[in-house]
């Protein structure tokens, strides 16, 4: 199917000047269409006669052997670096100062700004990546398990953004945007909380019940997205904006109020400590070391890969996310595939909530929620809507984001983490635009550009 | 292209079911809740609504109505309406005013109930007010979330646009002391993003969506880095001045509607300006009909000689443009400082009332005003005696947005090649 769909699309706009029908917008820039449904994703045409590549660790050797689209994404990444160096410079005084006085001594100028620059990065990739210090000391008899934590720590920041990121990535898949990672989180960790401290449940069990029920919690809110859509054809960016903001409402009453999730005798917006059987057990260390929540991550992201790559369902899926006319005239339920997409999405929001609140051993607050629905559509975008590029984009993030804090830390706060912040949206835009990269590093244009995982309003 | 016909027609089939009563159900399960929670849980006595300011020139009597028995004719009227529409069609044009009615009817319900809960009366006339300077940054981002989008380039940077301006107009108007020359800054900061925006969508054929969420993770980077930097160091950057209330002269002193539409700060004036000038422009002028031609079918605008990507670069700068005085209102219009992350997603919602008014100016200003009026009810609401939770009462404006777009809405269409990059063949 994937591969005649194109052939039944009419070419691009400019072969088509008949096709006015608005509703069939699919096909009218002649991007979206054929490449959603491309199972390669370096967007060549695809030869009908050539077979499907095998999936399983095919995954891994296309993005190898996608020489052109991985020297972009790693040059991507430079470009970004080297912009955030600038911000590193513009923070710091000294450097500033040398470049007033760049004419009379210029040699100082630089080299303070190298020093500048390379010693953030520096101290970014020890603090997320790994300390060479640890190594030695580990040679001298220090611990082993040290050299590993950056390492361990990154993945555990990482760990709900891979899951809002599958989230997002898997309802873009279908055609549908989820700006709703955020409720969807709260739904989850509210139910998780409440299973957490209210219930009483032997060991194994209780973490079980908890992460079910984390996952329920989301897939309910994102049901009803779903749902609206399908029933009334309520547009998603809609409901998803305005549910974050009614869970948010949800999510302080909630907390304010005692008999709900208000710690007893607390003012403030806190639930109580989870009970110690809900924990997701630890792996490494204690938190912020990873735990078993990246492992869910981690699982969560092959079960995605395998629904969208394998199953009846997520062919489905890819299907409406293609062209919802072609999957309606082909019999697939546009609307069920639209309630189980928002479902499924909504389900590993809620997850992400559970790694959060039954793995870091922290107390729900008004803030936990973060930026956790946000961050899910860049990591989504920067894995290309694919479940093993979330998982990179993911520990990107998880890294600058572990780096970011240690550099602040190290930096005594002159270069602040917002930074890699910017730094976070910097990537994203100059790995969605090939065409930049190519023209800043004198690249020869070889194969099309970035294939669309988002598409317009109109599906 | 048989086929595409075929699809067609397939995609424009009769509503389904669920879509045909929607409105009907909506409609009764509407004047149900007038009828057994706001009517059952009035206090026994009047609300009473003051139709004037404190201090007004002209004190117009104050309104009193009785609670419950408003509440239950509320929803009665509702209630009728509703079976209407379920057994009857209608026109297009009943169709709207049914809708307008329901919503009334629920708004004079809401407000007996609250009303009725205090002796003090409920200022309509500070109610309204607020409605339309909270609508304010709303209908200026959805113009210009509507002014990309009509010309076929997803707009979703609406929110780092108001930061941008925001954070602009604060600092230059602090700087340099000029209110002015602040919004003059405030505007062309959001046309900075709107040419980011341009450049890479239309030169770079980056996707829109990704471009758009990745534009305001930036704006907000680095208005928060730049606040570190510069403001939270030196207060000079961040004096909080902001522009005074202007009141037009005669049409001000009307009363109601005069306090209310004729004397706000100058963004108010702005705002209608831009209201009537992209209505008028875009639906009856050259380059109106121009836009929406690129917007729906590029290729065709291009082989009668339109030039696609400069329309396109046009209107995505003077969408930045506009976005950036709807920033700017949020500091020196209304509160004067800037403060990190001062939008706090305002401009996801303008980005939703752009949709919920399907495309259009006039819906658009629509739904942003249902938003505002609910957002400032909510507040108002508040602080009377309701027994509700502030928190709860926080969700009325989305909870309400949510109802009118899957109860009254329904399915929008968005311009046909919005979102997809034009290249020339």
């Amino acid at each position: 199917m994937s591969e005649q769909m194109p052939a039944a699309e009419p070419g691009p706009a400019d072969s088509a000047p008949a096709d006015s029908a608005p509703a069939h917008s699919a096909p009218a820039g002649g991007v979206s269409a054929d490449t959603v449904t491309a199972t390669t994703p370096d967007g060549a045409p695809k030869t009908p006669g050539g077979g499907r590549r095998r999936f399983s660790a095919g995954l891994i050797i296309e993005a190898i052997t996608q020489g052109s689209s991985t020297v972009i994404t790693i040059l991507a990444i430079f470009l970004a670096l080297v912009v955030g160096g600038l911000l590193i410079v513009f923070s710091n005084p000294t450097v500033l100062n040398d470049w007033n006085h760049f004419f009379s001594d210029p040699g100082v100028a630089l080299t303070q700004t190298w020093q500048a620059i390379s010693f953030a990065y520096t101290q970014m990739f020890e603090g997320a990546i790994l300390n060479p210090a640890t190594v030695s000391a580990a040679f001298h008899g220090g611990s082993i398990a040290a050299i590993f934590y950056p390492l361990s720590e990154t993945c555990a920041k990482g760990t709900p953004l891979i899951l809002t990121g599958l989230s997002v990535a898997l309802a873009f898949r279908a055609g549908l945007f989820n700006i709703g990672a955020a409720a969807q989180w709260i739904g989850g960790a509210v139910v998780a909380v409440w299973l957490g401290f209210g219930v009483s449940l032997p060991p194994v069990i209780h973490v079980i019940v908890c992460v079910i029920g984390a996952f329920v919690g989301g897939a309910v809110i994102g049901w009803f997205v779903g749902l609206l859509k399908a029933k009334t054809g309520a547009h998603e960016v809609i409901v998803t904006i305005m549910l974050n903001y009614v869970m948010y409402s949800l999510l302080s009453y909630l907390l304010s109020t005692p008999t709900a999730l208000q710690e007893p005798g607390q003012s403030n917006q806190i639930a109580p400590f989870i009970d110690a059987n809900a924990n997701l057990p630890h792996v490494g260390g204690p938190p912020p070391q990873a735990g078993v929540g990246f492992l869910i991550a981690v699982g969560a992201a092959a079960g995605v890969a395998w629904l969208l790559s394998r199953s009846t369902v997520g062919f489905q899926f890819r299907t409406v996310g293609a062209s919802p006319s072609a999957a309606k005239n082909a019999g697939i339920s546009v609307e069920r595939v639209w309630i189980w997409a928002m479902l499924i999405a909504g389900g590993l929001a809620g997850l992400a909530a559970s790694t959060v609140v039954q793995g870091t051993n922290t107390q729900l607050t008004f803030n936990s929620y973060g930026t956790y629905g946000t961050d899910g559509i860049t990591v989504a975008l920067l894995g290309r809507a694919r479940p093993f590029g979330v998982v990179l984009a993911g520990l990107l993030f998880g890294a600058l984001q572990v780096g970011g804090s240690y550099v602040e830390a190290a930096t005594l706060g002159q270069v602040p983490a917002d930074i890699f912040q910017v730094l976070e949206g910097l990537i994203v835009l100059f790995v969605a635009a090939p065409p930049l990269v190519r023209m800043v590093f004198r690249l020869r244009s070889a194969k099309g550009g970035m294939e669309a995982v988002a598409k317009g309003w109109n599906g | 292209m048989e086929r595409v016909t075929a699809i067609t027609t397939a995609v424009r089939a009769p509503l389904s079911p669920g879509r045909r009563y929607a409105a009907a159900i909506t409609f009764i399960a509407l004047g149900l809740v007038d009828i057994m929670l706001l009517g059952f849980f009035s206090h026994r006595g009047d609300a009473i609504f003051a139709l004037s300011l404190p201090g007004a020139g002209t004190q117009l009597p104050s309104l009193h109505a009785p609670a419950a028995l408003t509440c239950y004719v509320a929803g009665g009227i509702s209630i009728a309406l509703g079976l209407l529409r379920a057994f009857v069609e209608v026109s297009r044009r009943t169709k709207r005013l049914t809708i307008a009615i329901v919503l009334l009817c629920f708004l004079i319900a809401v407000l007996c109930w609250s009303g009725s809960a205090t002796t003090t009366p409920l200022n309509v006339v500070s109610l309204l007010q607020g409605s339309i300077e909270a609508s304010i940054p709303l209908i200026l981002g959805a113009l210009s979330g509507l002014l990309c989008e009509r010309s076929g380039v997803i707009n979703i940077a609406i929110e780092g646009q108001f930061l941008a301006g925001a954070f602009a107009s604060a600092i230059v108007a602090s700087a340099f002391g000029g209110l002015w020359l602040g919004l003059v800054a405030g505007s062309l900061a959001g046309g900075f993003i709107g040419l980011l925006l341009a450049v890479f969508a239309i030169t770079f054929l980056v996707d829109q969506i990704i471009l758009g969420v990745v534009l305001d993770v930036l704006a907000l980077g680095l208005t928060n880095y730049l606040f570190d930097r510069l403001m939270a160091q030196n207060p000079n950057y961040n004096t909080g001045i902001s522009f005074s209330s202007i009141k037009i002269p005669v049409l001000g002193d009307i009363p109601i509607i005069g306090p209310v539409f004729f004397n706000g700060p100058i963004f108010l004036y702005i705002t209608y300006g831009m209201i009537i000038v992209i209505q008028v422009a875009l639906f009856h002028s050259r380059w109106g009909l121009r836009v929406r031609a690129v917007g729906e079918h590029p290729a065709a605008a291009d082989t009668v000689g339109i030039k696609v990507l400069w329309i396109r670069y046009r209107n995505v700068l003077l969408g930045g443009l506009v976005a950036g005085i709807g920033g700017a209102y949020l500091t020196i219009g209304s509160v004067g400082s800037f403060n990190p992350d001062i939008s706090s997603g305002l401009g996801f919602i303008a980005l939703a009332a752009m949709i919920f008014g399907r495309w259009t100016p006039m819906g658009s200003v629509a739904a942003a005003l249902l938003f505002g009026f609910s957002e400032q009810l909510a507040y108002v609401m508040s602080t009377l005696n309701v027994p509700l939770p502030p928190t709860i009462l926080n969700m009325a404006p989305y909870v309400a947005t949510i109802i009118a777009v899957a109860g009254l809405v329904g399915k929008v269409r968005a311009p046909a090649a919005d979102g997809k990059p034009y290249v020339k063949a």
